[in-house]
C-alpha cells in the first residue's frame, strides 16, 4: 500500500472497505467487488503459516464443512461446490481439515513448501480399518 | 417531532441548566451518559427533557464514564450529533476515550464541571480535571458563568462539527461556583438556537451503508506518525478560524461578543493576572479597584480557548505589561502550573521583559477572595518596579499553614 504524506489521506483513523459506493453486496462476489486497497482483502495476511492445507478433488463431497468452519472465510466455494483454498488469508490453523468428514480427508495438512502435485501423488488412501472399527459399533 | 419550550428572554438558571438548555436547543441525537456531581444535573435534565418530548433523541445510561464516552463515539461514527457531560473523577476514567474521539476525528460535546481530583476526595471545584484534558487533541472552551456556559455550548457544536475541523469539544465550568450559582440567563428563542448551529452534516458515517468504513482502524509506525500530525494539523490552523468565525456571527445574532483571549483593562495595564473560570470575574473586580483606591494600573487576561492555545494572542494581549501572575486552579505536582508554563512559552520568543510568577490557588474550591487578588496585585506591582521578581516563583494562595513556595 502506497505510503502517503501527512495530508494524503482522509481525516481519522478510518479506512474504506471499497473504493466508491457499493450495492448489494452481499450479492457480489468476491472477486467482483471493488475492495479498496486498505482492504485486508487486498493484502497477503498469511506469511506467518508454516503448514497449509491441500485439497485432493476427488475425496470431496461438498459438504462445505470447511467453508463453515473457516474462520478466515480462506475456503473458496462457488455454487455451493468446493473450489480451492485463499492461500493469501488462510493462517494454516488445521481447523477445515479437522472438520472434512471423508474417508481420505479432502483436505490434509502438509509442509508451507510442499507443491500441491507430490501431495496428491502421495495421498493416503482410505482408511479400511476404521471403516471396520464403524461397521463393529453398529 | 420534539415540542418547542418557551423560554423567556432571561431565565434564572444555573450553568448546570444553562448547558443542559443549550443541549436540548441543538436537539443532540445521542446523550450517553454516567451522573457525577458536580455535572449530574446537566444530563439529569438533559433526560427529563426528552422523557417529556422536547428531545427527538436517545438517551442512553451507561455502567461507567469511560462507557459514557466509548458509546458517545459510537453514535459519533455512526452519524450523530453526541454529547455528554462529566468531572473530575468520571473525567479521569473518560481520560483513555476521549484520545480516541479526537484520533477518530469525532465531534463529540463534552461539558465538564470542572471538580477537583481526590484523593482526598472532593467534590468541589477546580481546574485539575481540565488540565489533565489538555494533551488530549479536544477543543477547550471555558466558561466563567452561567451565560457563558449556554453560549459556549453553540459554539462548540458549530465548530466541532465543522467538516474543516472535526474535532471533539469541551465546555467547562467551574463545579459549583457556576454549576450551581443561578443567575439570569440570556436566551435564544429554540429555532433561532437550533438554525444557528444548523442542521448535523454527518462525515465518513457508519451508517451510509453504500460507503462502509472500518472506524478506529490501528496503525503502527508506517502511519501513525502521520495521522497524529494530521489532527495537530487540524487542531493548530482550522479551529482558531472558525472560533473567531463563530464568535462573531454569535455577537451579530445575541449582541454578546467573546474572543479567544479576554483582555479586561489591558490598554494600558502595567500588571496583570491570567486565569480561567469564575477566577476572571473577581479579578475583573478587584482590577478595578487596585486602579481606584491602589493607583495600580492593573488588568486581566481570561483563557477563553484553553486548547488550541492561542500564543499569539496571549503573547499580544500580554506584551506591554511588566508583571504578570499565572493562576493556575490544580496543583502542579512537581513543577510550574500550567498557565505559567504556557505563557512561558508564548512570551520566551518575545521582546517583553515582563517579569512572571506563578500562584497556585483555589484546590478542592477553596476560595479565592478580593484581599487574595489584592495581595497578588500588590505584588506583581512591587515585581514591576523592581523589574524581577520580588517573591519565589511558586506562590500558594489562601493555604492555611506557614506559607508555603517553591523556586
Amino acid at each position: 500500500m502506497e505510503k502517503k504524506g501527512w495530508d494524503g489521506f482522509e481525516i481519522g483513523a478510518m479506512l474504506r472497505s471499497f473504493d466508491g459506493a457499493t450495492r448489494d453486496i452481499a450479492t457480489t462476489l468476491p472477486e467482483d467487488r471493488p475492495y479498496s486497497q486498505s482492504n485486508s482483502f487486498t493484502a497477503s495476511v498469511a506469511d506467518w503459516r508454516i503448514e497449509k492445507p491441500l485439497f485432493n478433488k476427488d475425496y470431496c463431497i461438498d459438504c462445505q464443512f470447511c467453508w463453515v468452519y473457516c474462520p478466515d472465510m480462506s475456503i473458496i466455494s462457488r455454487d455451493k461446490k468446493m473450489v480451492g483454498i485463499d492461500f493469501d488469508h488462510c493462517k494454516g490453523c488445521g481447523i477445515c481439515v479437522e472438520v472434512c468428514p471423508t474417508n481420505p480427508k479432502s483436505l490434509l495438512m502438509f509442509a508451507e513448501q510442499q507443491d500441491e502435485e507430490s501431495a496428491i501423488a502421495e495421498w493416503p488412501k482410505k482408511d479400511t480399518s476404521k471403516a471396520k472399527e464403524e461397521a463393529k459399533d453398529e | 417531532m420534539a415540542d418547542t419550550m418557551e423560554l423567556r428572554d432571561i431565565e434564572v438558571w444555573d450553568g448546570n441548566m444553562a448547558a443542559s438548555q443549550a443541549l436540548r436547543q441543538v436537539q443532540v441525537d445521542v446523550v450517553a451518559a454516567y451522573p457525577i456531581t458536580p455535572s449530574t444535573p446537566i444530563v439529569e435534565n438533559y433526560g427529563n427533557f426528552t422523557a417529556n418530548g422536547y428531545v427527538d433523541g436517545e438517551f442512553v445510561m451507561t455502567e461507567s464514564e469511560h462507557g459514557a464516552m466509548s458509546c458517545c463515539i459510537g453514535a459519533a461514527a455512526a452519524g450523530g450529533r453526541v454529547a455528554t457531560a462529566t468531572s473530575s473523577q468520571g473525567f479521569a476514567l473518560m481520560v483513555e476515550t476521549l484520545y480516541s474521539a479526537s484520533g477518530m476525528r469525532l465531534p463529540i460535546v463534552l461539558n465538564v464541571v470542572n471538580r477537583a481530583i481526590g484523593a482526598p476526595l472532593n467534590v468541589n471545584g477546580d481546574h485539575s480535571d481540565m488540565y489533565m484534558g489538555r494533551d488530549s487533541g479536544w477543543i477547550q472552551l471555558d466558561a466563567y458563568c452561567p451565560q457563558n456556559a449556554y453560549d459556549l455550548n453553540f459554539i462548540a457544536f458549530k465548530v466541532s462539527e465543522d467538516h474543516d475541523v472535526r474535532l471533539p469539544a469541551m465546555v467547562h465550568q467551574d463545579g459549583f461556583m457556576t454549576s450551581h450559582t443561578a443567575q439570569g440567563v440570556a436566551t435564544l428563542p429554540d429555532d433561532v438556537a437550533y438554525n444557528f448551529v444548523g442542521e448535523y452534516k454527518p462525515m465518513n458515517d457508519m451508517l451510509d451503508l453504500d460507503h462502509p468504513v472500518t472506524h478506529g482502524v490501528q496503525t503502527e509506525e508506517d502511519w501513525h506518525f502521520e495521522h497524529k500530525a494530521r489532527q495537530q494539523h487540524a487542531l493548530m490552523t482550522a479551529v482558531i478560524p472558525k472560533i473567531e468565525a463563530a464568535f462573531d456571527e454569535f455577537e451579530k445574532l445575541t449582541g454578546r461578543r467573546y474572543n479567544l483571549v479576554e483582555a479586561y483593562n489591558m490598554e494600558d495595564a502595567e500588571v496583570a493576572v491570567v486565569c480561567m473560570g469564575t477566577s476572571v470575574e473577581t479579578a475583573r473586580e478587584v482590577a478595578e479597584e487596585m486602579r481606584a483606591q491602589h493607583g495600580i494600573k492593573a488588568g486581566v487576561v481570561g483563557i477563553r480557548v484553553f486548547r488550541p492555545w492561542p500564543l499569539e494572542q496571549i503573547a499580544a494581549a500580554l506584551k506591554d505589561v511588566k508583571a504578570i501572575g499565572a493562576l493556575d486552579r490544580s496543583s502542579p505536582h512537581g513543577t510550574v502550573g500550567a498557565l505559567f508554563n504556557e505563557i512561558s512559552g508564548s512570551l520566551f520568543n518575545t521582546d517583553t521583559k515582563a517579569v512572571l510568577t506563578n500562584y497556585i490557588y483555589g484546590l478542592g474550591g477553596r476560595d479565592l477572595t478580593k484581599a487574595h487578588l489584592v495581595s497578588i496585585f500588590t505584588d506583581l506591582k512591587a515585581n514591576a518596579d523592581a523589574g524581577k521578581p520580588t517573591t519565589p516563583l511558586q506562590q500558594y494562595i489562601g493555604l492555611r499553614g506557614p506559607k508555603l513556595s517553591f523556586f
